[in-house]
């Protein structure tokens, strides 16, 4: 029986049968361009689904207004975003966009989606890689002062992995943001683009992230304190911070690396949170705002983005994880 | 008699047991297992909140007593006052119903997807399941909260909505589980067992192959529970779930948010509740799991 912990849990990955990096890396880019086009695709026939006459949708929505439109006040619209052409042919007209980088124009602000989302795209990035690096650095200091010690120890390691990686994100936050920025002062209330800016929001996203990825690190450090090589190790004399960080830490954090790809696009949802509770500039505010205004273009353009960086993400991931495991890079 | 005659620890020889790494004892039954015992005593309590709110609500969670807005928990109010008076305890409680039925709903839905997708995905067919398992990839690459933001923007915001955009957010994921848990029943023996003694591929998928590979779903099921109460929250807190006015526990943190410098209790007592329920779920379903897999094994 497979083990199933996490509601989504993450692919596992095996070794590939032909384990050259580059064609590995080859097969696992064209595998991306399959998912985007299908995320691309899904996308585009969610729109096409709302009920609706959509030029007097975009209409209203530039103007903020509801009412009935004439066909002469249309007839301008359905020109500018060839309503039109059969659905067929906009979808292909859609993804030729795509392929020169063409997100479409946003409904409400009239501007290329592009150009709205690159003025906020590197604050989200700088955020979630932040949070990603903190979230590694409490995981491994945490597992690996509480893996495989006493039956006490481990109880509460396991307790505060649980307990963190259910938090969500909005109600830490929340604590962090009473807790360090309106008690102790110690930080910004409102986030800005600045370091000082940064840490809380990143905190917040690393911590249940360190969570998930304890959990899963923590169960392979203790099957690892059990193999062969690790008494080896002891037998050779190395001591106990030796045995843990040099030879079963290595072991321990394979998973992770796997579910560090999967987790930037969950991080990612969490910014959007984040970004809300704290004030902080990014397209997760871009992206709530356009749910609510229903401004299609941008809400496809933010998802079809961040498809394309979590896609392009665990290809690093991939690539990674031969680095890490000599074992997948001798041929089979 | 003292200790001095229990036997000597083998020094050394025989198998190379625990002892020698000296830090992996393993605790095999802990005597009360105390985290399952406050989960069912929580079970109980947002039960009773759910079906009779009247019984454990001190105050009507509608009414408004303005000289008494944005109080801290105090023995009156035992989780302090909103900006319009109202006690936040009574309306936690009143809120219980439609958090629950939104978590319990978006489970459902998800699992019944899950469960058809992932059938598909592992038995329908070389076209089929090639079809299936590709979608399912395409979605599961889509963050659970950006794929729910997608269906808001297509429906429009409100209490079914969220139900659908967090069951469906949900479902590629557990649709993935399925197909795993499937596929590992088709190659089991008792399926080749029943090959042998002639069974029709519908009575083999009736009465083996599903029974088997769905009984972890009910564990998987108070997991997603927990976090789709989570999920719903999150779309609440962003303004995109059920509005205010509504007691329901994702509304209270987005109506308390603009207090959050002077009554802070308004954001970070329902979000306790809402964490608590999904430690709940979290808990009943790790045991649920544990219980069903020794099950499997005795």
């Amino acid at each position: 029986m497979t083990r199933t912990s996490s509601a989504e849990a993450p692919p596992t990955r095996r070794a590939s049968p032909t384990p050259v990096p580059l064609r590995l890396v080859a097969g696992k880019a064209v595998a991306a361009v399959l998912v985007l086009l299908g995320a691309a695709t899904a996308a585009f026939f969610a729109q096409a689904a709302i009920p609706g006459d959509r030029a007097t949708a975009i209409l209203n929505i530039r103007n903020g207004q509801a009412i009935e439109r004439t066909a002469e006040e249309l007839a301008p619209i359905i020109a500018e975003y060839h309503l039109d052409d059969p659905t067929f042919v906009q979808y292909l007209t859609y993804l030729r966009g795509l392929v020169a980088g063409d997100l479409g124009t946003s409904y409400q602000q009239h501007r290329p989606v592009l150009a709205i989302v690159a003025d906020q795209l590197g604050s989200t990035v700088v955020l979630t890689l932040t949070a990603l690096l903190f979230a590694w650095v409490l995981m491994i200091v945490w597992v690996t002062l509480t893996a495989g010690r006493g039956p006490r120890v481990r109880a509460v390691g396991g307790f505060v992995d649980t307990v963190t990686a259910g938090l969500p994100h909005y109600w830490l936050g929340i604590i962090l943001l009473l807790v360090f920025a309106l008690g102790l002062g110690w930080f910004p209330v409102i986030g800005g683009t600045g370091l000082p800016g940064l840490i809380l929001p990143a905190l917040t996203l690393a911590i249940p992230l360190a969570g998930f990825m304890g959990q899963a690190t923590r169960t392979e450090f203790e099957r690892a304190l059990d193999q062969p090589f690790v008494l080896s190790a002891r037998t050779r004399g190395m001591g106990e911070a030796g045995v843990r960080l040099r030879h079963v830490l290595r072991h321990a954090v394979l998973p992770a690396i796997t579910l560090s790809g999967w987790a930037l696009g969950a991080t990612i949802s969490g910014a959007v949170v984040v970004e809300a509770v704290f004030a902080r500039p990014g397209i997760g505010s871009v992206l709530v705002s356009a749910v609510n205004s229903q401004d299609m273009p941008i809400v496809i353009g933010v998802v079809m983005l961040i498809a394309a960086f979590y896609v392009i993400a665990n290809l690093v991931v991939d690539v990674a994880y031969v680095l890490v495991d000599p074992r997948l890079r001798r041929a089979a | 008699m003292t200790a001095t005659h229990t036997p000597p620890r083998s020094a050394g020889f025989g198998p190379a047991g625990p002892g020698l790494a000296g830090t992996t004892r393993r605790v095999t039954r802990p005597a009360i297992r105390w985290d399952l015992a406050i989960a069912l005593a929580t079970t109980v309590l947002f039960a009773v909140a759910a079906v009779w709110p009247q019984l454990v609500a001190t105050h009507n969670p509608f009414a408004m007593d303005l000289p008494a807005s944005l109080q801290p928990p105090s023995p009156a109010h035992w989780f302090g006052t909103d900006e319009a008076g109202r006690d936040l305890y009574s309306r936690v409680v009143y809120g219980t119903r439609e958090s629950l039925g939104i978590g319990i709903g978006a489970a459902l839905v998800s699992l019944s997807l899950a469960i058809v997708l992932g059938t598909l995905a592992a038995l329908g067919g070389r076209v089929a399941s090639a079809v299936v398992g590709w979608l399912l990839e395409v979605a599961f690459s889509f963050p659970a909260l950006l794929l729910s933001l997608l269906l808001i923007a297509v429906l429009g915001p409100s209490a079914l909505t969220q139900i659908l955009a967090v069951g469906i957010g949900t479902a590629p994921g557990y649709a993935r589980m399925v197909r795993g848990q499937i596929l590992a029943a088709k190659d089991s023996a008792y399926v080749e067992a029943a090959v042998a003694l002639g069974h029709s591929r519908g009575r083999i998928l009736r009465r083996h192959i599903l029974p088997n590979a769905l009984r972890p779903l009910v564990a998987v099921f108070a997991l997603s529970i927990g976090q789709s109460i989570v999920w719903a929250s999150s779309l609440s807190f962003l303004g995109l779930g059920v509005a205010p006015p509504s007691p329901e526990w994702g509304a209270l943190l987005d109506a308390g948010r603009a207090f959050i410098t002077e009554a802070g209790w308004l954001t970070v007592i329902p979000g306790l509740v809402i964490v608590l329920l999904a430690l709940t779920a979290t808990t009943l379903g790790r045991h649920l799991q544990r219980f069903l897999e020794k099950g499997e094994t005795a």
